[in-house]
C-alpha cells in the first residue's frame, strides 16, 4: 500500500516536473534548436514574405548539411517554426505571444516589413526573447532603444542618400558645385518611404541642396502625373522617389508616359516591381538602390561568394530569375543565430542574446555588426543602374562594377 | 506661378484629368444606377473595377490584346454581377441600409483578397503598346488614354440610349420612379433589380479594363474608385447623368490641379473637401426653398 502511494507520488511528481520543464525544452528539441517566425505567406507581403522564408530555409539546410551548430560539444540542427500573420502587425504580435507563451520558442528569426517588424519589437522586449531579423529597414526601429532586436540590413535612412552623394559627385566633374544639384522629391506617405526621405533630406542639407519638390503620395498609389508634370515644369537635376514595388510602377509607367527627361532618377524596389521587363527600355539608366547584389565580392566560408549563394539559391528554388535580396539578408539572419550561438556556447537566452550583440562576421550579404540599437553597421547600401535590361553597380566606387551613365537617355518614341 | 509663366503645363493636367475623369465617371454612373433604382449602396464598386481591370490585364498576359479585354470584361463582369444579385443582393435589397452597406462591404473585401490570392499583391499594368504623342512641345499624350476617353463616351451614349428606348431600360426607369406602381403594371422588378446590378458590374467592368491599360491595378486599390464613385454621385444627384459626367471629369482635373498647386498628399483629401462644399452649398440653396408648413 506504502509502496503504491510513493509510486503514485514519484509519478505526479515527475509528471509535474515533465509538465513545468516543457517550455525550457520546448526551445531545444532534442538535438534541434527551434527558432520562430511569424511572417506573411499570405496578403499584401506575401511576395516578399515567401522569398524571406525561403531565404531562411536555404540558411538552415546548409547549416545542418554543414554539421549543424556545436554547443557545449555537442552538435544541434536548426529549425524553423512559422506562423502566418496574414500581413497584418496586430497578428504578428498575437502570433509571436503564442511562440513564446504556447510553444516555449526562445530565438526568433523576424517578419517581412517594417510595419510588422514594429509589432514584433515590444514583444521580444516584454519577455527577453532576441530576434534577429532580416527584412525590417525602418529606422524608427532603431531609436527606441530596444535590447532585443537586430537587424542584418542597412536601414531605411540608407536606401537613397548614396543618390546623393552620387549627384554631388557628377556635379562637381561638371564644373559645377555641389550646391547647385535641384532635388525633386516624391515619396509615399508611410513610415518606410519617410525614413527613406529623411535620409535624402539629411544629405542634401549636408550639401546645400535645394528641394524644389516634396511631395507625399498617398498609400493607393496609382497616379503621380501631378507630381510628374510639376518634374517636367521645374527640371531638377535629380528625381528621387520611393513607394514600395506600387510606387516603383506606377512611377516607371508615369515616367515613360509623360516622357520625363531628368537627368538622374534613383528609385528604390525596381527589382519587386520588375519594372525593367515591364517598361523596357524606358527604365534604362534609373537608379536602384540595393541591400545586396549577387556581383559583390562579400563572401563567407558556408555559402562561398555571393555569386556562389545566387548560383545555389537558383538551384534550390524553382523559378526564380534573380535572387531577391529579401532572401539573402534572410539566410544572412540565420548565419547571425549560428554564430550566436557557438560562441555563447549555451542555450541560456541573456547569454546568446549577448553573443549576438557581439557578432562581428563576414557574410557572402556583407559584413555584419551590431550598433549599440542593433542595427548593421558594417554593411553598406549598393547603387545599381539599370544599364541595358541589366542591373549594374555603379556607386559606392569601392564596389561598383560599371561607370554610372549620366545623363541619363529620356525615353522616347 | 510654374502654370501662369508656363501656360502649356496647365493643358497636360487638364488632359490627364479628363482622360482620366472619363473612367471615375463611368463608374459613378454605374453607381447611381444601382443606387436610384435599387436604393443600394455598393461599396464593392471599386473593387468591381479592379476586377475588370484584372480581366483585361490576364488576357494580355494570356497572348490577347487588352482592348479586347474591354468587350470580355463587360460580359464576365454582366454575368458575375448577376451572380452576386441571385446570391447576396436580393437578400438585402428590402432590408434597411446598413444592411446592404454591410453586405457590400464585406464583398468588397472577398474580391480584394481573392484577387490577390490568385493574381498576387503586385502592381500590375495591362500594355497596350500605342505610341505616346507630344504635343506643343512639352506635352505627352498617350494613345491609349486619348481611345480610353473615346471609348467611354461611347459606352456612356450606349448606355443612355439603351435606358431611354429599349423596354429593359423603360421598365428600369419605371422601377426607379415607383416599384409598386411597376409591380402593379406588370414589370418583374426581381429581374429589373438583376438587370440593374449586373448592368452595374458591366460598366465597372469596362472602366476597369480601362483604367488597366491607362493607371495601374492592384487587388486592394478598389476603395479609391469606390470613395471616388461616392464623391461623384453624391455631388452629382442620382438619375442625373450629364452632372455625373462633368462631376467625372471635374473631379480627374482638380485631382491633377490639387496634386500640381498642393502637392499629391493633397490630391485625395481636396477631392473630399470639394464634396463637403457641394454640400454644403446645396444645403444653402435648399435653406431658401424649405418653408414653415403651419
Amino acid at each position: 500500500m506504502k509502496a503504491r502511494l510513493t509510486t503514485a507520488v514519484l509519478a505526479s511528481a515527475f509528471a509535474l516536473g515533465v509538465t513545468l520543464a516543457a517550455p525550457a525544452n520546448a526551445k531545444v528539441e532534442g538535438d534541434t534548436i527551434i527558432l520562430g517566425s511569424a511572417i506573411s505567406f499570405t496578403g499584401k507581403y506575401s511576395t516578399n514574405g515567401i522569398h524571406a522564408k525561403n531565404g531562411y530555409e536555404l540558411g538552415v539546410k546548409k547549416i545542418n548539411e554543414a554539421g549543424g551548430v556545436t554547443v557545449g560539444g555537442k552538435k544541434y540542427k536548426l529549425k524553423v517554426q512559422y506562423y502566418d500573420d496574414e500581413s497584418t502587425p496586430l497578428r504578428t504580435a498575437q502570433l509571436l505571444e503564442r511562440l513564446v507563451n504556447q510553444d516555449g520558442v526562445k530565438y526568433f528569426l523576424g517578419p517581412y516589413s517594417s510595419a510588422t517588424t514594429k509589432a514584433a519589437a515590444p514583444i521580444m522586449e516584454k519577455y527577453k526573447v532576441p530576434m534577429v531579423e532580416a527584412e525590417g529597414a525602418s529606422r524608427s526601429l532603431f531609436n527606441k532603444g530596444y535590447k532585443y532586436l537586430f537587424a542584418v540590413l542597412s536601414t531605411s535612412e540608407q536606401y537613397l542618400a548614396s543618390s546623393i552623394e552620387l549627384a554631388a559627385e557628377i556635379a562637381e566633374k561638371n564644373g559645377k558645385k555641389a550646391s547647385d544639384v535641384k532635388i525633386a522629391m516624391a515619396f509615399e506617405n508611410d513610415p518606410f518611404s519617410l525614413d527613406v526621405r529623411a535620409g535624402v533630406l539629411e544629405d542634401a542639407k549636408k550639401y546645400g541642396m535645394q528641394v524644389i519638390i516634396d511631395d507625399k503620395m498617398p498609400r493607393d498609389l496609382n497616379d503621380i502625373s501631378a507630381t510628374l508634370t510639376k518634374v517636367k515644369a521645374l527640371k531638377p537635376d535629380l528625381l528621387v522617389l520611393s513607394g514600395h514595388s506600387k510606387g516603383a510602377a506606377t512611377a516607371a509607367r508615369q515616367i515613360k508616359e509623360l516622357q520625363i527627361d531628368t537627368p538622374m532618377i534613383a528609385m528604390t524596389h525596381c527589382e519587386a516591381a520588375k519594372i525593367t521587363s515591364k517598361f523596357g527600355e524606358a527604365t534604362n539608366d534609373i537608379l536602384c538602390p540595393t541591400q545586396w547584389a549577387e556581383t559583390l565580392s562579400y563572401k563567407d566560408d558556408l555559402f562561398g561568394t555571393a555569386a556562389d549563394y545566387d548560383k545555389l539559391f537558383k538551384a534550390t528554388y524553382e523559378g526564380y530569375k534573380n535572387v531577391p535580396y529579401q532572401s539573402a539578408q534572410a539566410t544572412a539572419a540565420v548565419q547571425v543565430w549560428a554564430d550566436a550561438f557557438e560562441r555563447a556556447n549555451s542555450f541560456d537566452v541573456e547569454k546568446v542574446r549577448d553573443a549576438i550583440a557581439a557578432t562581428d562576421m563576414q557574410t557572402f550579404y556583407g559584413g555584419i555588426k551590431f550598433s549599440e540599437a542593433g542595427n548593421n553597421v558594417a554593411k553598406p547600401m549598393v547603387l545599381r543602374q539599370i544599364q541595358n535590361g541589366a542591373y549594374n553597380v555603379v556607386a559606392p566606387s569601392k564596389w561598383a562594377s560599371h561607370p554610372v551613365n549620366w545623363p541619363r537617355k529620356a525615353p522616347t518614341n | 506661378m510654374v502654370l501662369v509663366a508656363a501656360p502649356v503645363f496647365n493643358v497636360q493636367l487638364l488632359l490627364d484629368g479628363l482622360f482620366i475623369g472619363a473612367t471615375f465617371a463611368l463608374a459613378a454612373y454605374g453607381l447611381a444606377l444601382v443606387w436610384g433604382v435599387m436604393n443600394v449602396k455598393n461599396l464593392a464598386q471599386g473593387d468591381f473595377v479592379i476586377m475588370g481591370g484584372y480581366i483585361a490585364w490576364w488576357l494580355g498576359t494570356q497572348g490577347i490584346h487588352p482592348l479586347w479585354g474591354l468587350p470580355i470584361a463587360i460580359v464576365v463582369m454582366f454575368a458575375f454581377g448577376w451572380g452576386i444579385y441571385v446570391t447576396i443582393i436580393r437578400r438585402v435589397i428590402d432590408k434597411d441600409l446598413f444592411t446592404s452597406l454591410l453586405a457590400t462591404f464585406g464583398l468588397a473585401i472577398v474580391i480584394a483578397q481573392l484577387l490577390n490570392l490568385m493574381f498576387g499583391p503586385e502592381v500590375q499594368t495591362a500594355e497596350s503598346d500605342f505610341a505616346i504623342r507630344q504635343i506643343l512641345g512639352v506635352v505627352t499624350v498617350a494613345e491609349i488614354k486619348v481611345l480610353a476617353f473615346v471609348l467611354c463616351g461611347i459606352l456612356a451614349l450606349a448606355v443612355v440610349i439603351f435606358m431611354k428606348k429599349s423596354r429593359m431600360g423603360q421598365a428600369i426607369r419605371a422601377t426607379a420612379q415607383d416599384p409598386r406602381a411597376a409591380r402593379v403594371m406588370g414589370i418583374d422588378t426581381d429581374k429589373v433589380y438583376a438587370f440593374t446590378f449586373s448592368l452595374n458590374a458591366a460598366i465597372c467592368g469596362a472602366a476597369g479594363a480601362l483604367i488597366s491599360m491607362i493607371w495601374v491595378i492592384q487587388p486592394f486599390y478598389g476603395i479609391s474608385y469606390s470613395i471616388r464613385s461616392f464623391v461623384i454621385v453624391t455631388a452629382a444627384g442620382f438619375g442625373n447623368l450629364p452632372g455625373v459626367i462633368m462631376a467625372g471629369l471635374g473631379l480627374g482635373v482638380m485631382e491633377n490641379y490639387s496634386g500640381f498647386v498642393l502637392g499629391a498628399e493633397f490630391q485625395q483629401a481636396t477631392v473630399v473637401g470639394l464634396l463637403l462644399l457641394v454640400l454644403i452649398w446645396r444645403q444653402v440653396q435648399q435653406r431658401k426653398l424649405r418653408q414653415v408648413v403651419s
